[in-house]
């Protein structure tokens, strides 16, 4: 048994208390990321990846979420437990994240030089407060960092002054600038142009390897985990569904929700465009018993429909959370997973 | 000449029954989500009750009121002066008069302040600032926009009392007065969110479709806006009310013997400390309105506000 | 023969002619005494042609000035010079001045359906407005249940509003709209951009079929390349405003000869092995996307090009044929040999550049 994972994340339960009942959202979610590694977490618009993200910051709104099971673990210490005041130490600190749109990650009445330097001085020892001129020079090393140019000019224009791409930037500039052991990097290049989205996940990639960083890249475009994580997860509807070293995952996908997603995406060699998965993500207020995938799966069958499925693993590396690969069912021993 | 399909049923399988019955359940449903939304907030409960009770205390006066004669001349120097009671929970004034009954009689010269101005005002004040927002960088614009500003730039009191000065000082001149100098609020509103919303798409869809501008500005742009107009509206009659009570405190509004609150107040001043009941209870009849007014403007606003999670 | 009038023209009917068509917007002033005016260039001299029932590809990242194409086309703007005909009438008048019968035919269909569908209106309002302004003596209740079902959405759906459905059926709304005034030009800006990829799939293979059923020609715009690899007939690249690259969709991706069609093409991620060998060479895309602000003299890739010349800083290139219908502007195109022996500019450090103020500095 080698170190145990930088962040690992055990059954986590989250609901929500709205009109009409209660949403349960994250349905026992596990998920873990080891020190120096890069992990995708791919999934679609109101799978829970987002969620589960703020459940590891402590971030969510508390009315109306709720906790309901399950242990976050940072090294070795259970989040969820912490107080507010430990809880300081780990944000910015510990962990850091990157928002999806980075003109609402920055505050638009502050300079970039205000921000940054107010993220320096929380990087700083608790009592160290340093003055003006330090903190400008603290600040001017994550801008050189992302490689903007003319970072004196910078850190006195306001973010409207800057593009797309170069805000997205800035703040992972800011958030690496208190070197943190783990970055959560939601959809870091969804609302930017391909070309800059591309300069924008190569530099997180250099700095990433620069730093030792561990990363957790959250995406609902498949294509963008493939060159640049070590793993991938798949969420869906509140539940990892399949985990793999990344090149096996894309070589073989073995869920039918990975199936479906990897068919859907047009491809640059052409073929048509292939129907997409019918159907929609299940009511949170009322999920399916058993497999929540079961509503839209191509290959569902009885006991999908009563019983949640475990993990199966198909490699020590490669798990898969679907009836399909339980090797003890009778109906398909012979069945070999096939994309 | 609208040919209406005979045959009962639209399109296989459903009848223009159960196209209605859909859109009933539908209203039912979302009636009940907004309550549920309201009813989380027990302060706009409680400014929503006190509205509706002081409403219908206003209406239902002359029969709710003990001593309804007592809002009208009335003299009964043998009970003047007398401190709450049972017979008089909120005591006489120096003339005899039941301050209750006074009291309720008083709101409904609140009230009907409160409508007959936001009736006018409102109308006027939407209109104008949506056709302003509307036809946003134009002439239309400068024109309607510029009118307002010239109304906002004179101090409301000072219009009130040159108004009064002219016209003889009663509740309806000091509407005028209000209604005038309330009226720009609601434009300035409007137009600041309908010049946001019509560079929204749906804008742009009706307008590419060949829709009508009365069209667009009263069923696309001006649906979108209901939510911070009514919760002005539930604002505004608080302010209103205070306004219209002001006013008669400095002789300008409802004139004696009549029960304005704010007249009332004025008149009973002078018998302060000692006779505080002549005074105190007219203006906490004031403050309970108003805030009655407020906590429902609060709550409305979270309504409107709160998005789903 | 001039640049202006060199387009890829089809050889069936032409439904839309554009020619040098240009949007320039004021957005303010620069300086206080000589006051020089402030311009976006969004599109600047642009000329195509679109034929009866293909689906014209239009693709650009932003500040690229596809989307103003579009709304210039279905009157939301008005063209500042050049000239746009459909079926030989006039474009050049915004919705204010069109006709209703022009309105019918030319559509369109937003990228955001969030808000592109009013919030505040049921389904069944919103299907209807066109339907009571071109066809008020039919029945409305019975088209509007006619237009779900050809969209396949149930009729419990008309008297919900656009926040209870999901993107892809709200986008299905919106193009049941476009199409309720039984149009010839359907306008798509980026229809499935905000959606879900599991998603996109039912409501493209929707617009698909409609095309065929009812014969409808579409200008399809996109920023996602591998879509476009799938839909369009014919595809345009642009950058900055101008017109970079045009062919048919195969000999597009297969054979892209503009340097910036080709760094487009090799940052895209893509899921297969397959897909990344049938990538262009990769060409590390750098420096900023300049403000349409702010374009660079000569030709305005030059800044990020990596066969960047001397020429390129000084001359606009003009449109030439480098294929069989397919053009390209491009200084590389304009001398053959030198192409061949052309070396792609070492990839140094980009040229600093200051950040592009929206807002007009000293």
């Amino acid at each position: 048994m080698s170190t145990p994972p930088l962040l690992d994340i055990k059954d986590l339960r989250v609901e929500f208390r709205v009109y009409g009942g209660v949403l349960k959202v994250l349905d026992g979610v596990n998920f873990f990321v080891n020190a120096g590694e890069k992990v995708g977490l791919v999934g679609e618009t109101g799978c829970g990846k987002t969620t589960t993200m703020k459940a590891v910051l402590r971030i969510l709104p508390m009315p109306p979420a709720y906790i309901s099971g399950g242990e976050i673990f940072f090294k070795g210490q259970d989040i969820l437990k912490m107080r507010n005041r430990d809880l300081g130490k780990v944000r910015g600190r510990g962990i850091s994240m990157i928002f999806q749109d980075p003109t609402a990650a920055l505050n638009p009445v502050f300079t970039i030089g205000q921000q940054l330097g107010a993220v320096v001085q929380h990087a700083s020892p608790a009592n160290n407060r340093l003055s003006k001129r330090q903190i400008r020079e603290k600040a001017i090393i994550p801008l050189k960092e992302v490689s903007l140019a003319d970072p004196e000019r910078l850190l006195d224009s306001y973010p409207i002054q800057l593009s797309g791409g170069m805000r997205q930037r800035v703040c992972i500039g800011m958030a690496l600038a208190t070197d943190p052991e783990l970055l959560i990097a939601d959809e870091p290049g969804t609302s930017l142009d391909v070309t800059i989205q591309d300069q924008v996940l190569r530099l997180l990639h250099g700095l990433v390897e620069k730093k030792d960083t561990s990363v957790i890249l959250i995406t609902h475009t498949l294509g963008v985990v493939r060159e640049t994580t070590d793993r991938v997860y798949v969420m869906y509807a509140g539940n990892m569904v399949e985990v793999a070293p990344t090149h096996k995952l894309f070589a073989e996908p073995l869920h039918p929700y990975t199936q479906g997603l990897m068919q859907a995406v047009p491809k640059l060699t052409g073929g048509g465009i292939a129907e997409g998965i019918p159907g929609r993500i299940p009511s949170y207020l009322d999920p399916p018993p058993g497999c929540r995938f079961n509503t839209r799966c191509p290959r569902v069958m009885d006991v999908c429909r009563h019983q949640k499925p475990p993990y199966f693993y198909l490699d020590e590396d490669h798990q898969v959370a679907c009836f399909l690969y339980d090797q003890t069912l009778d109906q398909h021993k012979e069945e070999t997973p096939s994309i | 000449m609208v040919q209406h399909v005979q045959v009962e049923e639209l399109i296989p399988g459903i009848t223009r029954q159960q196209v209605r019955e859909l859109q009933r359940k539908n209203r039912r449903e979302n009636l009940g989500r907004a309550w549920y939304k309201f009813s989380r907030n027990p302060l706009s409960i409680i400014g929503g009750t006190t509205v509706v009770v002081i409403t219908l205390l206003a209406i239902f006066a002359p029969f709710v009121a003990p001593y309804p004669e007592h809002a009208k001349p009335f003299t009964d120097f043998a009970n003047a002066s007398q401190p709450p009671s049972w017979q008089h929970p909120f005591g006489t004034d120096e003339i005899g008069r039941d301050i209750l009954s006074r009291v309720i009689f008083g709101f409904r010269f609140s009230i009907s302040m409160g409508l007959v101005v936001l009736s006018i005002v409102v109308p006027v004040g939407v209109l104008l600032g949506l056709i302003a927002g509307y036809y946003n960088g134009t002439w239309v614009d400068t024109t309607i926009m510029r009118i307002t500003d010239i109304f906002l730039a004179v101090p409301p009191l000072i219009l009130a009392l040159a108004i009064a000065s002219v016209l003889d000082p009663n509740l309806f001149h000091s509407m005028i007065a209000v209604t005038l100098m309330w009226w720009p609020w609601y434009t300035r509103l409007v137009y600041g969110l309908a010049s946001a919303q019509r560079n929204e798409f749906y804008v742009a869809s009706a307008e590419t479709t060949g829709a009508s501008t009365p069209h667009i500005l009263f069923r696309e742009i001006l649906p979108n806006m209901v939510s911070p107009i009514f919760t002005k509206i539930s604002l505004d009659m608080g302010w209103v009310i205070i306004i219209g009570s002001m006013l008669s405190f400095v002789g300008l509004g409802v004139q004696p013997p009549k029960p304005g609150l704010g007249t009332m107040v004025a008149s009973g001043a002078k018998y302060l400390p000692d006779q505080w009941w002549i005074a105190i209870f007219p203006a906490l009849g004031i403050v309970v309105v108003v805030l009655g007014f407020n906590l429902l403007g609060d709550g409305l606003r979270d309504l409107f506000a709160a998005e789903e999670v | 023969m001039t640049d202006d009038t060199l387009k890829a023209r089809g050889l069936k009917d032409e439904i839309l002619t554009v020619t040098d068509l240009k949007k320039h917007f004021v957005i303010g002033q620069k300086g206080t005494v000589n006051r020089e005016p402030i311009t976006v260039k969004a599109v600047d001299g642009v000329s195509f042609g679109v034929q009866a029932g293909e689906t014209f590809g239009l693709v650009g990242e932003s500040g690229s000035g596809k989307s103003t194409v579009a709304y210039i086309t279905v009157g939301m703007y008005q063209p500042t010079s050049g000239t746009i005909t459909f079926r030989d009438q006039d474009l050049s008048a915004d919705s204010k001045g069109r006709s209703l019968a022009l309105k019918k035919e030319i559509q369109i269909v937003f990228q955001d359906p969030g808000s592109s569908l009013n919030p505040r209106r049921s389904i069944k309002q919103i299907l209807e407005l066109p339907l009571r302004i071109h066809q008020p003596d039919k029945d409305c209740l019975h088209e509007v249940l006619r237009l779900l079902d050809l969209v396949d959405l149930p009729p419990e759906y008309l008297h919900k509003y656009p926040q209870s459905l999901s993107g892809g059926e709200k986008q299905i709304v919106a193009v049941a709209r476009a199409l309720a005034t039984d149009p010839s030009l359907v306008i798509l800006d980026e229809p499935t951009s905000a959606l879900d990829v599991s998603v996109q799939g039912k409501v493209i293979n929707l617009l698909i079929r409609l095309q065929r059923e009812f014969n409808l020609t579409f200008m399809f715009i996109t920023h996602d390349l591998s879509l476009m690899r799938n839909v369009a007939s014919r595809v345009a690249i642009m950058y900055l405003g101008k017109i970079c690259e045009v062919a048919e969709a195969a000999e597009f991706f297969q054979n892209p000869q503009h340097p910036y069609t080709q760094m487009l093409l090799s940052s895209i991620p893509v899921v297969s092995a397959e897909e990344e060998a049938a990538k262009p060479a990769k060409i590390i895309p750098t420096g900023e996307i300049p403000s349409p602000v702010n374009v660079p003299r000569g030709c305005s890739f030059h800044t990020r090009c990596p066969y960047v010349m001397d020429v390129c800083k000084q001359i606009d290139p003009v449109m030439v044929e480098v294929g069989s219908e397919h053009i390209a502007r491009c200084h590389l195109f304009e001398q053959p040999e030198a192409v061949l022996n052309q070396v792609p500019e070492e990839e140094s450090s980009p040229v600093p550049q200051s950040p592009q103020a929206i807002i007009p500095g000293n």
